[in-house]
């Protein structure tokens, strides 16, 4: 009986360890997500934490600068509220075709708000947009790499 | 006509299910054969309606019949036959329609192999498969019916989703995944088997045990193998993300290999039985679970599910198994009693309960912060997310006792170990740790954790090594055969014991290979100009030419880089971007050059409209291939478990001359 309690204490204790751990990583590790209004609403508890920012990026914001890897955009809600935003990095294709084409796209950007009001970025992501259209016709000459055809002439399958 | 043969099929088995599981419930006093011959031909019939169905789902799609509502949502004129046959479990109806075969097919299979045995047990698994059916063939007769008619008929669809069209292991890793996922649903009904007749004893545990392991293969293979997919085509070189998807693969993953130590316990000595139970029904909620987060739409948004009927059917489903199964175990809790199952702390049955502990603190681990961002957002509102640190933080620590055990456990003896034995079998693995522990640390290893998995690694080699060696030894002294005959027939005659060993072996690989490439991993992105060359990690790579390409459901945009290692550039790499006509998200085929070593990993991350310059994500990968070979020895060990063809006839022939003397063995298949 003795050994039976001893390991049902063991048992408990471990328990409780691990749960202790496990919600405080979990705390720790928690990044929400938020809209640019929703991020300014904060005040001053919106510096320095690491969040997401979703929304819609601007139309015509967007400098793309190759050499030095830098990329500027304004990001906004629906509010109307917008955030700029600074990134190093490579903006995925999805991303500068859109820009490229002047069209909204939706992207969230992780990384914290700095104390200038610009929004500084360690990752960027292209909403995925699961909405299916119908298709067109592959020859569509608006594509972004229409160039690459016209240089190469096309090449059928590889 | 295509659409009213497949009404015909999903309400022939809805119908016959329903019946079938009513029947046999009747069937469950012993005795009534009429009635348990009844419900197994059910299982037959819906089977057959089922294979009907999935028929007629497929033939739509490759006759491109887009008059059926799913095929005109998924197929397309242009699509390969390939990726038509398997956009049958692209989308949501189709997929369901592709579980309700499987479970079907499961059912058929159990009643027909244990047709003749266990004549106590099946009718109440055979009723408690087909209420399983029942409800798959509901949710496929209502909110999830494939086969709807569309008027007008459109000329052409859009195909099915990019991401599954773009890599053939598409039509690998789901039905895999299927497979192991539905196929728990087989030792969930032997634990209610169990549960409603009161046979809790052993007789359940080994009329279950391949039908765990099966699904379990499946399980690990198709987990895998999505690690790999995700690995070849997201283009992040990475292979496993604590994504909400991959965790609902992970989690009954967790608890069947708990359930698959445990049962051992119980085999031994008759103990553990209501935690057994209680883990085969874990398995099954969370393979309800994880096809409910996957297919509910729940995780785009909490408020999204409720908009289709599949969500609200499923949290249904997983509330009722529940209710249903804790109170049949409450009601059986007098004859679920066992004693306590330790003797002594140096034994084998130790490592198994600590095994279960770190399987079940995994589990719980890796179910709250899959849970959290749901219930955060429902409750509070708040749209929230769990980084991938807190999983690493958490999980590692419980993998590295893992691999401690996968060594620790195979050299304890069951009750009590002599202190000379365990010497006798840890004295030259831990000798070894150490000299290897000293050298890991020369060579420059000096991130902890990873010296730690290494230092673990080699010990639960040598200890499983040790396993293999002792016994070998043994028999070539005792009968003077030679090293491989002598080999050949230990880890023969005790294929499930061997055969858990060597998975023990494929595990301890597989965490070589996650521990090296994660600390390892070197990544760079470099904008290269054609004819321009760059050099990373000993790496030289010169971009040739970036061009575009058409192909019949597809455009593409492809970099050719020539890539060597130092100066010599010895192979050409061409990874791409392909743009599908439904989606403007370009889905890139990152190019990947494997070596036992290193993999050397090239994504094409962008480039310029007019092709001026090109950007290629470069990651030099280090020791991925083995996570790939350690699955892969996992999988192969585990069919080696249960690949008892040969044992069978032999136990049965033993089993047959043990009768008369005493009680029959514990038979594989149980030959009584």
């Amino acid at each position: 009986m003795n050994k039976k309690l001893t390991i049902g204490v063991g048992v408990i204790v471990v328990l409780l360890v691990f749960g202790y751990f496990a919600f405080g990583g979990l705390g720790r590790s928690l990044v929400y997500f938020w809209t640019p209004t929703e991020l300014l609403a904060e005040g001053d508890g919106a510096y320095g934490t690491s969040v997401r920012l979703g929304g819609m990026v601007v139309p015509g914001t967007v400098e793309w600068n190759a050499e030095s890897r830098e990329l500027r955009f304004a990001l906004a809600d629906e509010d109307g509220t917008t955030i700029d935003v600074f990134n190093a990095g490579i903006p995925p294709q999805m991303f500068l075709e859109a820009a490229e084409r002047r069209e909204p796209i939706g992207a969230v950007v992780e990384g914290t708000l700095t104390r200038e009001g610009t929004f500084r970025a360690t990752n960027l992501m292209v909403k995925h947009s699961e909405e299916y259209r119908a298709p067109q016709h592959s020859g569509d000459k608006t594509q972004y790499y229409r160039e690459l055809f016209e240089e190469q002439g096309a090449t059928d399958g590889s | 006509m295509t659409s009213t043969l497949g009404y015909i099929s999903v309400y022939g088995a809805l119908l016959l299910s329903v019946v079938g599981a009513v029947v046999g419930y009747f069937a469950i006093k012993p005795g009534d054969e009429g009635r348990a011959r009844f419900a197994r031909r059910a299982a037959y019939g819906v089977f057959g309606l089922a294979t009907l169905g999935l028929a007629v789902m497929v033939y739509a799609l490759v006759a491109h019949d887009f008059s059926v509502q799913y095929v005109a949502q998924v197929g397309s004129r242009s699509t390969p036959l390939f990726y038509t046959v398997i956009s049958l479990w692209s989308s949501l109806e189709g997929s369901i329609l592709f579980w309700g075969w499987i479970v079907a097919f499961y059912m058929a299979a159990v009643a027909y192999v244990y047709r003749d045995r266990y004549k106590e047990l099946m009718p109440a698994v055979n009723a408690t498969m087909l209420a399983v059916n029942a409800f798959f063939w509901l949710l496929l007769a209502w909110p999830a019916n494939p086969f709807v008619a569309v008027f007008p008929v459109p000329a052409d669809g859009p195909g099915p989703n990019p991401l599954l069209q773009n890599h053939p292991f598409m039509g690998l890793h789901p039905p895999l995944l299927y497979l192991g996922y539905v196929g728990m649903a087989v030792p969930f009904a032997f634990g209610i088997a169990a549960l409603v007749t009161g046979r809790v004893g052993g007789e359940w545990i080994r009329a279950v045990r391949r039908w765990v392991m099966a699904p379990w293969i499946f399980l690990t293979a198709g987990i895998v193998a999505g690690a790999w997919w995700s690995y070849e085509v997201l283009g992040w070189g990475g292979y496993w993300a604590w994504d909400p998807v991959e965790n609902a693969s992970f989690l009954p993953w967790l608890t069947a290999t708990a359930f698959l130590h445990s049962i051992m316990v119980q085999e031994r000595r008759q103990t553990l039985k209501t935690w057994n139970i209680l883990l085969v029904i874990a398995t099954f909620l969370l393979t309800l679970f994880g096809t409910f987060l996957t297919r509910s739409g729940i995780l785009a948004s909490v408020h999204a599910f409720t908009e289709g009927l599949i969500g609200p059917f499923f949290l249904g489903f997983i509330a009722l198994v529940l209710i249903v199964s804790l109170a049949l175990v409450a009601w059986r809790s007098d004859d679920l009693k066992s004693d306590p199952a330790l003797d002594s702390l140096a034994s084998r049955e130790t490592a198994f309960l600590l095994n279960n502990l770190l399987f079940v603190a995994f589990t719980f681990t890796v179910l709250l912060g899959t849970m959290y961002p749901l219930i955060a957002e429902a409750f509070r509102g708040v749209k929230v997310s769990v980084g991938a640190p807190y999983f690493n933080q958490m999980s590692v620590p419980i993998a590295l006792a893992l691999i401690f055990l996968t060594g620790v456990g195979p050299a304890l003896p069951w009750r009590r170990g002599s202190p000379e034995l365990l010497k006798k079998k840890f004295i030259v693995p831990t000798i070894a740790t150490l000299v290897a522990g000293l050298i890991f640390f020369a060579v420059g290893v000096r991130s902890f954790l990873t010296w730690l998995t290494l230092v673990l690694a080699v010990f639960a080699t040598g200890l499983i090594f040790g396993e293999f060696i002792q016994p070998v030894r043994a028999r070539i002294k005792a009968h003077g055969e030679s090293s491989g005959s002598a080999l050949k027939s230990v880890i023969g005659k005790n294929r499930r014991r061997y055969g858990g060993y060597i998975v023990h072996l494929g595990i301890v690989v597989m965490a070589v290979g996650i521990a090296l490439s994660a600390t390892y991993r070197q990544e760079v992105e470099i904008t290269l100009q054609p004819g321009e060359a760059a050099a990373f990690a000993g790496y030289t790579l010169r971009l040739d030419s970036l061009y575009a390409g058409r192909e019949p459901h597809r455009d593409f945009v492809e970099a050719a880089l020539s890539v060597g290692k130092g100066e010599r550039l010895s192979t050409v790499m061409r990874p791409r971007m392909n743009y599908y006509p439904m989606s403007q998200n370009p889905i890139g085929t990152p190019s990947v050059r494997s070596r036992p070593t290193e993999d050397f990993y090239l994504s094409l991350a962008a480039y310029a409209q007019n092709g001026a310059t090109a950007t290629v994500a470069v990651i030099v990968n280090p020791m991925v291939v083995w996570i790939w070979i350690g699955g892969g020895i996992a999988t192969l060990g585990a069919l080696f478990a249960i690949s008892t063809v040969g044992a069978v006839v032999e136990r049965r022939r033993s089993g047959a001359a043990e009768v008369r003397t005493g009680p029959a063995k514990a038979g594989v298949g149980g030959a009584d």
